[in-house]
């Protein structure tokens, strides 16, 4: 742990060793900047504005652009991670609130909350390849792992829509519970998550017949049933754990990837939204928008092992590739 | 009975046919019955009821429901109808021969009660105004869902928050319109509910000089201090003024420096232009884009009738009035409204359950129920009237 401290200003070097820490960027949306910390000590790295009302981040696959939605500035904003300095801006049709990387690092798919879009962008050529109408309040963005379907959900018309990323239509539109929040398949894309923050239950649809095989519902005992809003769904590389993080009930469920049975709660900070996981899944950081600071699970142990006070209100988190 | 809306709703099929990918679309109509006072106008000008109220709010949601309509191959009608007291029967009863059969009505408690009665089983009807506690009590009619919140629930909902403040002891100052004195007798109910003690209660009489005086800083300006006096200690009051004659004169006039609630000071409402909690903020900008100003109260409700109508036709798929009435009274149906938790429907009179925004001039201040307030069902029935203290009884519920 030493040598980590002693290196951890040296990002060159860090990032040139991928037994190292990575570092991970965290939106705070009432701040209007990104806290970046260290995967490993958790350490407070420095916090750089990003532009008005942060909320969706990414990384690109090969850690070169972090990408962040500066929602009020009606762009994504790229920054080099290393540096934090701002190297351009895409345009993002109004209101970006959450988007996907294709798994090859291009384009990006961005949720126009306001205006019933999802934005197609090219991140190199900084064109806009598409809109695509959806439904009301779009909002969760997820791609499969072979980069053929986009998901994304839309609030108030809670659909999760199929889109064909060749053609750039809608292929299908499932109807899942209230306000879905996130989509989310898992690795191997045999199935795909879509959170419902208003009706409490995370879908669970097979991608292939586009049918909801099952719901995870949620009970806490002591917490009131209204408190326990799905939003942010991780899963890990081999399937086998879902963590869903479950907003003001400050739980994160742990569920078994296998049969979709909810395990275990974790008690995070306060509105726990998002998540992201550290490469070697060791660790996974949620956001915690009340209580101003992220949560550490340890994923093996599924126990929460730290908090680390970041800016206000953070909304979404990424973790550098190694 | 429901013959006639198929038959339409085919015939719009074959219309809508040709434009669209899906030959079978299907339509689902409704209309928004909006009767007219001839009444004073607003203490504060800044109150002046838009052109649009609760029309735009209607509008907002057809394009809501349009919208995932897309996706359905549902298309989403509603027909905006102006009435006054003596037109509202003839014009309720035009709008069914057309084949409409949910109506969303915009009238004082006595006109939606007649409307209610003259739809009979010819139509739904879904209350987006009056806020009487007796149309969901002895008057309470089960063709007739209210989205408004009742004045018990508002009530209850600002009882929590001063029992939560501490504020235990309340002068309640009632109108004298009967309108005034329904809303008292809902303050009455939740100060016994939550354990709060009326000091007085003092009627202010409409004499209907004191509106008309000036601006508010000349006669109101003696008059309120002078109105106030010589109470027993009390840690707040709280206005039922309805009927909009003093309430909005009262803060910072009253003898004592104490604070004020109910129909001035800190307002229990379903909505507020500045609520920006729980994805409102997209909300709040697309009603903005659309009408031109900010939305009230009459506009939210009016738009959660239409959704109401929306999220039913969307998960029954279907556009038979009866199928979607059906599941509105079901407890399969919830409803999402930008406050943090699903709405649904009482089945023992018909009110949509809801949180209830307190709200100062210019933020939402908290929003009921409060956190300590518990309930073996939903923490949503500790505001209004519960189950076994309704009044209503439906006919055609055993």
């Amino acid at each position: 742990m030493k040598h980590i401290l002693v290196l951890a200003p040296a990002l060159v070097a860090l990032a040139a060793d991928p037994a190292l820490a990575n570092r991970v960027f965290v939106t705070n949306e009432k701040g209007n900047d990104v806290t970046v910390l260290d995967s490993e000590t958790f350490e407070v790295l420095g916090t750089y504005p990003v532009g008005n009302r942060p909320r969706g981040i990414t990384i690109s696959p090969d850690g070169s652009e972090l990408y962040v939605c500066a929602s009020d500035d009606n762009v994504v904003r790229v920054f080099d991670p290393e540096t934090m300095e701002e190297l351009h801006t895409l345009p993002s049709g109004p209101d970006p609130e959450l988007f996907v990387l294709h798994p090859s690092g291009n384009p990006l798919y961005i949720a126009n909350e306001d205006d019933n879009l999802v934005t197609v962008v090219d991140v190199k050529t900084k064109q806009v390849l598409a809109e695509i109408p959806v439904g009301v309040e779009p909002e969760g963005m997820g791609v499969s792992p072979d980069g053929k379907i986009v998901i994304n959900t839309s609030e108030t018309t809670n659909m999760a829509h199929f889109i064909d990323t060749e053609s750039f239509e809608i292929v299908a539109n499932v109807l899942v519970d209230s306000r879905p929040r996130f989509a989310e398949y898992n690795h191997d894309g045999s199935k795909l998550y879509v959170s419902s923050e208003i009706g409490g239950t995370v879908s669970v649809i097979d991608p292939a017949t586009q049918e909801i095989t099952g719901k995870i519902s949620f009970e806490i005992p002591g917490v009131l049933p209204e408190a326990i809003q799905p939003v942010g769904v991780r899963v890990t590389n081999d399937g086998s754990k879902v963590f869903v993080a479950l907003g003001p009930s400050n739980r994160v469920a742990v569920i078994d990837g296998a049969t979709d049975e909810v395990k275990d709660y974790l008690l995070v900070g306060q509105r726990v939204w998002q998540m992201a996981f550290t490469p070697d899944e060791k660790y996974l950081f949620t956001t915690n928008g009340n209580s101003n600071d992220i949560s550490v699970i340890d994923v093996a142990a599924e126990e929460v092992i730290r908090s680390v006070p970041v800016g206000q209100q953070p909304w979404g988190v990424v973790v550098a590739p190694d | 009975m429901f013959k006639g809306i198929i038959g339409i709703a085919v015939g719009a099929c074959a219309l809508a046919g040709p434009a669209t990918a899906q030959p079978e679309m299907q339509v689902i109509r409704a209309a928004v019955l909006r009767v007219d006072e001839q009444r004073l106008p607003p203490i504060s000008r800044l109150d002046l009821p838009p052109a649009d109220l609760g029309f735009a709010g209607a509008r907002l949601a057809i394009e809501d429901n349009d919208t995932t309509g897309r996706f359905m191959g549902q298309d989403f009608e509603a027909v905006e109808v102006k009435a006054t007291p003596a037109t509202a029967a003839a014009e309720l009863d035009k709008v069914i021969a057309e084949g409409i059969q949910f109506v969303v009505v915009m009238a004082d408690d006595a006109t939606t009660l007649a409307l209610a009665d003259q739809a009979g089983d010819r139509a739904m009807l879904l209350n987006a105004q009056a806020r009487g506690d007796a149309l969901r009590g002895a008057d309470c009619r089960f063709n007739t869902i209210h989205v408004a919140p009742s004045h018990a629930m508002l009530a209850d909902g600002l009882a929590q928050f001063l029992m939560w403040k501490n504020w235990p002891d309340w002068l309640l100052v009632p109108g004298s319109h009967p309108e005034d004195q329904a809303l008292a007798a809902a303050y009455r109910r939740a100060a016994a509910k939550f354990g709060a003690r009326i000091v007085e209660e003092r009627l202010f009489e409409d004499t209907g000089g004191a509106r008309s005086t000036d601006s508010g800083h000349v006669q109101v300006q003696a008059r309120m201090p002078v109105f106030t006096q010589r109470a027993p200690d009390y840690d707040v009051l709280v206005a039922a003024d309805e009927s909009d004659i003093f309430a909005p004169y009262l803060p910072y006039l009253t003898w004592d420096p104490r604070p004020v609630a109910g129909s001035a000071g800190l307002v229990p409402r379903s909505w507020h232009p500045a609520m920006e909690a729980w994805g409102a903020t997209q909300y709040q900008n697309r009603f903005e884009r659309m009408a031109n100003r900010p939305i009230r109260e009459e506009d939210y409700q009016a738009w959660l009738a239409i959704r109401i109508v929306g999220e039913a036709a969307t998960r029954t798929r279907s556009a038979d009035p009866a199928a979607l009435r059906e599941f509105i009274l079901s407890d399969q149906f919830d409803v999402a409204g930008f406050k943090g938790q699903k709405l649904t429907v009482r089945d023992w009179d018909h009110q949509l359950r809801q949180p209830i925004l307190l709200t100062t001039g210019l933020l939402t201040t908290s929003v009921s129920p409060q956190d300590q307030y518990l309930h073996q069902t939903s923490a949503l029935d500790t505001l209004g009237i519960d189950r076994p203290e309704t009044e209503c009884s439906f006919p055609e519920v055993q």
